[in-house]
């Protein structure tokens, strides 16, 4: 089989010395400065993936791959606009129920089959076809027919208008002359796939490594690295040393490994930008306890986010304000934070009728104490550290928290699905798209659902209902920023804190470029010069 | 002989079947249910619904027994089901991790018996010297230090500051292109890290074994008569006593056997290393009943295999137990 071997420097690196003493990295010529092919990408992955195929993928370890593997119909550009990818360009009728994609003519699969429109219409059946196991049917829930008017033009009609319509076209397209009268759940593909994108799947070895090579026909040209490789290291301290002694080229950090001396980044390049993720706190509204909304502020009152930010994330994230990420165009820059005051705290809670009469420290009303438990999930430190710090925040204004942390099967089966809590940590990963009416809407209630802690509020379901079906993005705009104002005064969540990635490049890759997508959205664009390249391809 | 080993046998299938219901009583009944190995929940994508989508395409509603009953009429076709989590056939995954599990367990265990033995003796013979108390000290700092610890510090000094020996994985990044020599070369390299480490974890209780039943021995009369003979100590330790004194470690060599398959999650994890621990725990946490079930089973089914094995060695080499059995 053909593979990579470190060309010749690189032996003695990878072998000898390499970690003691620092290569040092030789001056860049002019030539070097014009990007060339070549050379291997490797990155570290916690976990393996499971499943190649982007319909049926919910583990970011595939997520990952299937990202060099697969193209939707429309992406987000570096400036989070959403282009088109496989379409060239669509049309949406005014109405909004309408949409019709114009793929490009030039794709090929990566066995050299043209992709039609029949593709498409393939991808969507399996999406809302209930044997196939995918966890993305319900963006595609809306839509009333798909068809193909003719090799390269699909015509989407929806039911309602559906805003993050558009968005949720992103998924990756599959081929249909693979898995036609295939168990499309268990095809040979899923572990070997076929795909459009600017690499080619080469070899999967179970819990060890996934090789992918340049695709030489790819629409927009061929990707100037010629291979990625995605080790699994399941452990990131170890991935940290894989690291430094650059045996690996690119990794997330934890707040503390991006903090670590300057001497073990020699070889590598740091990145920060915020992530499109939140950290949350929050209550079980069937809870009594919690249904008194100056409880829930006097909660929010005696946290010191700041203190949470500094001790957990190293201050490597932003305390947060509402459901959506300060780089959305849904965040609201003008919606005021409950600063950290326990003197107002114990002040609200005293008028909700918490006092400590007893004089054991916690406050009590009606004879029985302000105690509750909040859980976690097991393998996040961070949201573990979270509890543990706002356990004694809570502390100092006389209420008592224990803390759980669960193992997660039976924590998502047996108390978030079941809505059995009364208070929880954890975090959402979120769409481009401020949609999050699955996670808020009345209807969303019940087991298994997202809305677990029991959010109702007619107004917000309204405003989340209203933000599904505009389309114009000056619009939506105003409604998801009433929507920011009305969660931050509700809260049903204390928003805690929108943590930062932190990824790190080998410093021999150019054109690495941070963009709001963050990095890797032009990865097809980077490059090694000739004289840094550390791998070569046999033959 | 014939009607002890039939009888043997068919406890032993009857256990096996034991282990297999326990294991899939005990899975059951553990709290939680089926979930992928994501810890982390996406606004966009519903797991719940691919999960509704999956118990009934598997039959997860049905009562355990019936699965269980399934299971079992599958299993006597020699067909483990496949795992949940990517839908490979449940012995295809464990037959890809077994190799190097075991791989790595021979060469550990093979080290183990090859430095304990000697290690043991010499506390033995040098009974409260210094040497004993040295012997004593190393083999249980091995027995105490955390693997992983000890491991990431041998992987930051032969690693990372020397750049001596690989840190994790079994292969290096370009292996599949390597002649078979250079191949095995880069593999040696991957698993000296992992073999020394389980071996020196793994020293004090063979050694200790070693050293206490030559003591015993020792104080026989046979040796007290070697010696009035005049025999040469070396002779009278290596021929008359290790001898007897070996005879237990037959029995722990048989009980070792199932070492030789289980793998140990933290150290794999650690070492990246692509074996039956994290096999095992990955689908326990994850709820892949499959592939949990088929490493129970085959676990169960070495472990049987290897306390059968040792009986019979044990029958063969003593003729006190070879014996009894007729009376």
């Amino acid at each position: 089989m053909k593979f990579f071997l470190p060309a010749g420097f690189s032996v003695c690196c990878l072998l000898s010395a390499c970690g003691r003493d620092p290569v040092p990295e030789p001056a860049l010529s002019a030539a070097d400065l014009r990007p060339t092919r070549g050379d291997t990408f490797v990155e570290a992955s916690l976990g393996d993936p499971s499943r190649l195929n982007p319909l049926l993928a919910s583990d970011s370890a595939s997520g990952s791959v299937n990202g060099y593997l697969f193209n939707g119909l429309v992406k987000y550009d570096r400036d989070l606009k959403l282009v088109g990818d496989l379409a060239e360009f669509w049309t949406v009728s005014p109405t909004g129920l309408d949409i019709v994609f114009h793929l490009r003519k030039n794709v090929l699969w990566h066995d050299g089959v043209p992709l039609t429109a029949d593709d498409v219409v393939f991808t969507y059946q399996r999406l809302i076809d209930p044997k196939v196991m995918t966890p993305y049917g319900s963006d595609f829930a809306l839509v009333k027919s798909v068809t193909a008017v003719d090799p390269h033009t699909v015509r989407v009609v929806y039911k309602e208008p559906f805003a993050p319509a558009l968005e949720s076209w992103g998924i990756g397209i599959v081929p249909q002359h693979i898995f036609q009268n295939t168990d499309f759940n268990t095809n040979f593909a899923n572990r070997a796939p076929i795909g459009t994108g600017p690499y080619k799947f080469q070899i999967l070895k179970t819990d060890e490594k996934t090789v992918l090579v340049a695709n030489p026909h790819y629409f927009e040209g061929r990707p100037n690295i010629d291979r990625v490789v995605i080790r699994v290291i399941p452990d990131s301290s170890v991935q940290f040393l894989e690291l430094r002694s650059q045996s690996i080229d690119s990794m997330g950090l934890s707040p503390d490994q991006y903090m670590a001396y300057d001497s073990f980044f020699k070889h590598h390049q740091k990145f920060r930008y915020p992530s499109f993720s939140y950290t949350f706190f929050g209550f079980n509204l069937q809870r009594e306890l919690f249904k008194d909304l100056r409880v829930r502020q006097a909660l929010s009152l005696a946290l010191d986010k700041r203190e949470i930010i500094d001790g957990v994330l190293l201050g490597y994230g932003r305390s947060a304000t509402g459901p959506f990420p300060p780089s959305s165009w849904a965040f609201d820059p003008t919606v005021p934070e409950l600063l950290f005051d326990p003197v107002r705290a114990k002040a609200l809670l005293a008028e909700a009728g918490w006092r400590d009469t007893d004089g054991d420290g916690v406050l009590d009303k009606d004879g029985k104490p302000f105690a509750f438990t909040v859980i976690t999930n097991q393998g996040n430190k961070m949201r573990e550290q979270t509890a543990v710090i706002l356990q004694a925040h809570l502390a100092r204004v006389g209420i008592k928290v224990e803390v759980r942390v669960l193992e997660w099967s039976s924590f998502i089966h047996d108390f978030v699905d079941k809505g059995n809590f009364d208070a929880i940590i954890l975090g959402w990963n979120l769409g481009r798209d401020p949609d999050q009416y699955l996670i808020w809407h009345s209807s969303q209630k019940g087991e298994g659902r997202y809305n677990f802690i029991g959010y109702q509020n007619p107004l917000a379901d309204k405003l989340w209902e209203d933000g599904r079906r505009t389309f114009d993005q000056r619009e939506r705009q105003v409604i998801y920023r009433k929507l920011h104002r009305m969660l931050a005064e509700d809260l049903p969540y204390i928003f805690l804190y929108y943590p930062e990635a932190l990824p790190t490049v080998h410093k021999r890759f150019q054109s690495v470029i941070v963009a709001p997508a963050g990095i890797g959205w032009n990865f097809r664009e980077w490059y090694v010069p000739k004289s840094l390249q550390r791998y070569r391809l046999a033959s | 002989m014939g009607a002890y080993l039939l009888r043997r046998l068919s406890l032993t299938l009857v256990v096996l079947v034991g282990i297999t219901l326990l294991t899939s009583v005990v899975m059951r009944l553990a709290p939680g249910g089926l979930t992928g190995g994501v810890t982390d929940l996406s606004a966009r994508a519903s797991a719940h619904e691919q999960r509704k989508k999956f118990i009934a395409l598997y039959d997860l509603d049905k009562p355990w027994y019936v699965q269980y009953g399934r299971w079992l009429k599958r299993l006597s076709r020699l067909d483990f089901g496949r795992s949940f989590k990517d839908d490979r056939p449940v012995l295809e995954k464990i037959g890809e991790r077994l190799p190097n599990t075991l791989l790595l367990n021979f060469l550990s265990l093979g080290l183990v018996f090859l430095v304990a033995i000697p290690v043991g003796v010499l506390a033995a013979v040098k009974q409260n010297t210094f040497w004993d108390r040295a012997v004593s000290v190393f083999v249980f700092v091995g027995f105490s230090v955390p693997t992983f610890w000890l491991a990431l510090m041998l992987m930051i000094l032969f690693g990372v500051n020397l750049g001596w020996l690989p840190l994790s994985g079994l292969h290096s990044l370009n292996a599949d292109e390597m002649s078979f020599a250079a191949y095995g070369a880069d593999m040696g390299k991957h698993l000296i890290l992992p073999v020394l480490i389980s071996t020196f974890t793994g020293l004090a209780g063979l050694s200790r074994f070693v050293r206490n039943g030559l003591l015993e021995v020792i104080r026989q009369d046979y040796i007290r008569t070697a010696r009035a003979k005049g025999l040469p100590e070396s002779r009278v330790i290596f021929h008359h006593a290790l001898r007897n004194a070996l005879l237990p470690v037959i029995t722990i060599l048989g009980l070792s056997l199932p070492d030789l398959i289980g793998g140990g999650f933290i150290f794999e994890t650690i070492f990246a290393f692509p074996g039956m621990g994290r096999l095992g725990f990955d689908a326990i946490m994850a709820r892949d009943f499959p592939v949990v079930m088929g490493v129970g089973t085959i676990a169960a089914f070495l472990t049987l295999a290897g306390n059968f094995l040792a009986d019979l060695a044990y029958a063969a080499v003593d003729p006190r137990i070879r014996l009894s059995g007729k009376r």
